[in-house]
């Protein structure tokens, strides 16, 4: 397909060009987000991270579920699939095994993701595609107006929870660790430049990874708002934490009191599933390649059938 | 032997763990060799070992459409089989056992015994599956076939095992080849040879294959009776043909991974049963609002619930019907045999990629597990592949809108990776450049018109469909309507109505949705009496048929016992229904497995 340079008048960019800033990965419209919202320190971070990168948009698909979270996709200038609430993993699955070239990257929040989502976490952390998971935990369910998410501290009350939380919460980072998952780590959307360098470490990261990022949700989780994290947050790297060292990292991931960490936890090398699987060994991407059988394919099969 | 030539049912019986499935496949390769037609239907249980099975192997020498009537050679593995399918045999028709183990009861007049000493004849084998293959030999003879045919037919199936494992096979096969010849009575004329061979495959072969043909590059399946045939070829053949195949952690992962790998611009697909259909559908509706092309395929088997995993039944219509919430277009189809299954899966893909909408295939136990010889030069290798408006430059003056409000409907369709074309695709309402208007900028004007834009898509390419019509005598007394899977034994009875002097003729249905309505209806409306055959017990049809058209049948014969249709079913129920007053007619299911 030929494709002519040429500005988008929308956002006023020559969209043939390499992006000159983070800007340039600004979407169409505006976070309809509440001021104050954690998700605009993420979603920052993230055009930070993909101009630093040297990425052009048409070479990014960010894959989102339902919340206020998962709007991410459309204020970011890539590709976007804005899909069903908690499987945003499950689409970016089959979009990276078809074109894998595309740098792919799902977002979503912790309902999303820790909760009606979860079952596809588990399973994706093992499975080691590689794919980058950015998932905006507020410890609450944003959307629809204040109910405990999975995250959601014990005994919190919220909107479904009248009378306080009885259910203990999950914990994403030990939960990725021991399904498999080959990069861990977790930001604070009030550290933008920390969580740059973590959105980019996951992207470069060959195979799945998952960036737990605390974004507060000004509006509906005051429990977990940026004043109790200001205080407690510290970072595994001032701590000298050794990634290669899960025991460690499940360790410093636990740890919920006057200190809070952020940081990389884990990392290893297992080979991804598209480095491993032989249908994208050699060839363009699946979604590229010819249809249909060929004559001598065709024989083949019909020999065996005889 | 009928007079019309060869027509004649083999059928198997023992428990799982038994290896029925060896012989069955042996003989079916033999015969498909041969050139004699065949339809093979296993009624099994959802069990590993124990249980009972019965195959039956109906080959004729001409096409045939259904597993028959009734049994003409009953191969007993086990006591069980015995005592329950005796009393079906009719005068004419062989017992074959193993005299060691099975008592032969009481055996109904001119039903020809044949005890294998299978002691004896094996020389004192320890192989326990050795009665499987001394049976071959005695079929084979009782047949009047050639032992050279089973000799290559072991060969070929025991190859791979060494020669030592043949060679044994062989011997044992000769065996009762030769016990038989010396001790049986025989087919008065020799099996006879159709004019070239035919090919094998069952229906989920035949739809994984079909997408293979259709250019499917990826897809993925989480394990569930009776499709998992499907997933199986799949994976055989993923290396070879370059296709992505994934077994996933659920349906609901299924589906939508499928989404995002037709997104990325691959030809999708995956296939379930009943239970699985119901976790996707969210995904359905989700490929309608983000205008992706998909096809999903579910294998009916007995509802609801977990109901019976391996009996056949065509009870899934309304869920295919209502898959997902919401108010949108999608194409469902309901092939109405193996060859069709192939041939549906590109037809459906060329419209799903022209719409830009999901697509449902129904298929049931019946067709995607059964046996079939297929002609292989009607298999169609190389089917037309159209992918409607997808990667033709959308937009020489402009922005691209992915969904441009064009006067189709339809509008051009790029994918993720292509330089300036970049946008967002949703499941919330959007707007043409895909930015959603279902939050804080909800428009009911831009609603409305994106409603109106995806129906419109989608009325554009009804006339894609062929339209249902009339097979056999115009100026027939009852027309018979089916859908699905009963075009077979429905053509059959049809066969047996003729020979009784009732004159018959069939509606078949395979394109659910579009449907043609007008058309159904004009044709139904001139019928003199129609009767309307479905394997389900409250007439999902009937319901569908009469909210399209308004018209509903005189007669209905419907099944819902697990058991497939046979056609002496049909032929009962049309004369029943001809002569009394009741609409409703019941067979009764005279093999009870
Ligand atoms: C199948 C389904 N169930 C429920 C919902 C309603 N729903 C939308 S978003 C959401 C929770 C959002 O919470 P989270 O994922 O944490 O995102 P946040 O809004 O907090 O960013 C729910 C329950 C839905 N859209 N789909
Ligand atoms: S409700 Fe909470 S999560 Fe949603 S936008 Fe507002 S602050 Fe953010
Ligand atoms: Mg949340």
């Amino acid at each position: 397909m030929s494709v002519a340079e040429r500005t988008d008048p929308l956002l006023g960019i020559d969209l043939a060009r390499a992006p000159e800033s983070a800007k340039d990965f600004k979407g169409k419209v505006n976070p309809d987000w509440c001021k104050g919202c954690g998700d605009f320190g993420v979603l920052n971070s993230l055009q930070r991270a993909l101009f630093e990168l040297e990425l052009k948009p048409h070479e990014i698909l960010a894959v989102s579920g339902i919340g206020c979270s998962s709007n991410l996709p459309g204020y970011l200038n890539a590709y976007g699939m804005h899909t069903l609430h908690g499987r945003s993993l499950p689409f970016a699955t089959g979009a990276k095994l078809g074109n894998h070239e595309l740098t792919v990257i799902a977002t979503g929040g912790d309902g999303d993701g820790y909760g009606i989502g979860g079952n596809h976490l588990m399973h994706t952390a093992r499975r080691n595609l590689n794919l980058t998971y950015l998932v905006m935990n507020n410890q609450i369910y944003g959307l629809t107006t204040g109910q405990i998410s999975p995250t959601s501290r014990p005994e919190m009350k919220t909107k479904s929870t009248p009378f306080g939380n009885l259910e203990y919460p999950i914990n994403p980072i030990t939960s990725a660790i021991m399904n498999g998952a080959t990069y861990v780590a977790r930001g604070y959307s009030a550290d933008p430049k920390h969580l740059v360098e973590l959105i980019k470490g996951g992207i470069q990261h060959q195979g799945f990874s998952l960036i737990d990022v605390f974004s507060p949700c000004v509006t509906f989780n005051h429990d977990n708002d940026f004043a109790f994290f200001k205080p407690r947050i510290k970072k595994l790297e001032d701590e000298g934490h050794d990634t290669q060292d899960w025991k460690a990292a499940c360790e410093k991931a636990m740890a919920w009191g006057d200190e809070i960490y952020i940081g990389l936890f884990i990392t290893n090398d297992r080979p991804s599933l598209d480095s491993m699987e032989m249908v994208l060994q050699d060839g363009p991407p699946l979604a590229r390649r010819e249809l249909g059988l060929s004559k001598e394919q065709g024989k083949k099969l019909i020999g065996r059938m005889m | 032997m009928s007079v019309n030539g060869l027509d004649f049912t083999i059928g198997i019986g023992g428990a799982a763990g038994q290896g029925i499935a060896t012989p069955g496949n042996i003989l079916a390769r033999m015969f498909g060799r041969r050139g004699l037609h065949l339809y093979a239907y296993n009624a099994y249980q959802s069990i590993i070992r124990g249980g009972h099975i019965l195959l039956s192997i109906r080959i004729r020498d001409q096409e045939v459409h259904s597993h028959g009537d009734g049994i003409d050679m009953l191969l007993c593995l086990n006591q069980d089989t015995m005592d329950r399918h005796l009393n079906i045999l009719k005068p004419g028709s062989w017992v074959i056992y193993n005299a060691d183990k099975v008592e032969p009861g009481e055996l109904p007049e001119g039903v020809l015994a044949c005890p294998m000493p299978v002691g004896e004849l094996a020389e004192g084998s320890k192989n326990k599956l050795i009665q499987n293959t001394i049976s071959l030999g005695v079929m084979m003879s009782v047949l009047g076939a050639d032992f050279g045919v089973l000799q290559e037919a072991l060969e070929q199936a025991f190859g791979r095992k060494g020669a030592a494992v043949v060679e044994e096979n062989v011997k044992m096969a000769r065996a009762g080849y030769d016990h038989a010849a010396a001790n049986f009575e025989s087919f008065p004329t020799p099996l006879p040879e159709g004019e070239k061979p035919l090919a094998m495959w069952t229906g989920n072969s035949a739809l994984a294959m079909g997408g293979a043909a259709a250019g499917v590059k990826f897809y993925c399946a989480y394990p569930m009776s009776p499709s998992t045939g499907v997933l199986h070829w799949f994976a055989n053949h993923a290396h070879e043909l370059g296709i992505m195949v994934r077994q996933v952690e659920d349906e609901i992962g299924v589906a939508n991974m499928a989404i995002g790998a037709a997104h990325s611009g691959c030809r999708a697909m995956c296939a379930t049963s009943g239970g699985g259909f119901a976790l996707m559908t969210e995904a359905i509706g989700a490929a309608s609002m983000m205008e992706i092309p998909v096809v999903y395929i579910n294998v009916m088997r007995a509802g609801p619930s977990t109901g019976v995993p391996t009996k056949t039944e065509q009870g899934d219509l309304w869920q295919a019907l209502g898959a997902s919430q919401g108010d949108f277009e999608r194409f469902i189809v309901a092939p109405v045999n193996c060859l069709d299954a192939y041939n549906t899966v590109p037809e459906i893909f060329n419209l799903v990629d022209k719409a830009q909408c999901p697509g449902i295939i129904i298929s049931d136990l019946l067709i995607s597990e059964g046996t079939f010889n297929v002609d292989p030069d009607l298999v169609d290798l190389q089917p037309e592949i159209n992918r409607g408006d997808f990667l033709v430059d959308p937009s020489p003056n402009g922005t691209y809108l992915r969904y441009k409000d064009t006067e189709s409907g339809i509008s051009p369709r790029v994918v993720p990776g292509y330089e300036g074309f970049v946008h967002t695709v949703a499941t919330d309402e959007h707007d043409e450049d895909g930015v959603i208007i279902s939050d804080e900028f909800t428009h009911p004007h831009k609603r409305r018109k994106s409603v109106e834009k995806r129906a419109r898509k989608f009325q554009g390419v009804v006339a894609d469909v062929p339209a249902p019509s009339l097979e056999g005598p115009a100026d027939a007394e009852v027309t018979l309507l089916g859908w699905g899977s009963t075009y077979g034994v429905i053509k059959e009875a049809i066969e047996i109505l003729a020979e009784q002097g009732v004159v018959a003729n069939q509606l078949p249905i395979k394109w659910i949705a579009p449907l043609h309505g007008d058309v159904v209806e004009d044709i139904l409306s001139s019928a003199k009496k129609v009767i309307l055959v479905e394997n389900n017990h409250s007439g999902q049809f009937a319901r569908y048929l009469r909210s399209e058209t308004g018209y509903s049948p005189d007669g209905h014969i419907r099944k819902y016992d697990g058991e497939p249709f046979m056609p002496h079913h049909v032929v009962e129920g049309v004369l029943e229904l001809m002569k009394t007053e009741e609409s409703i007619y019941v067979p009764y299911q005279e093999i009870i497995v």
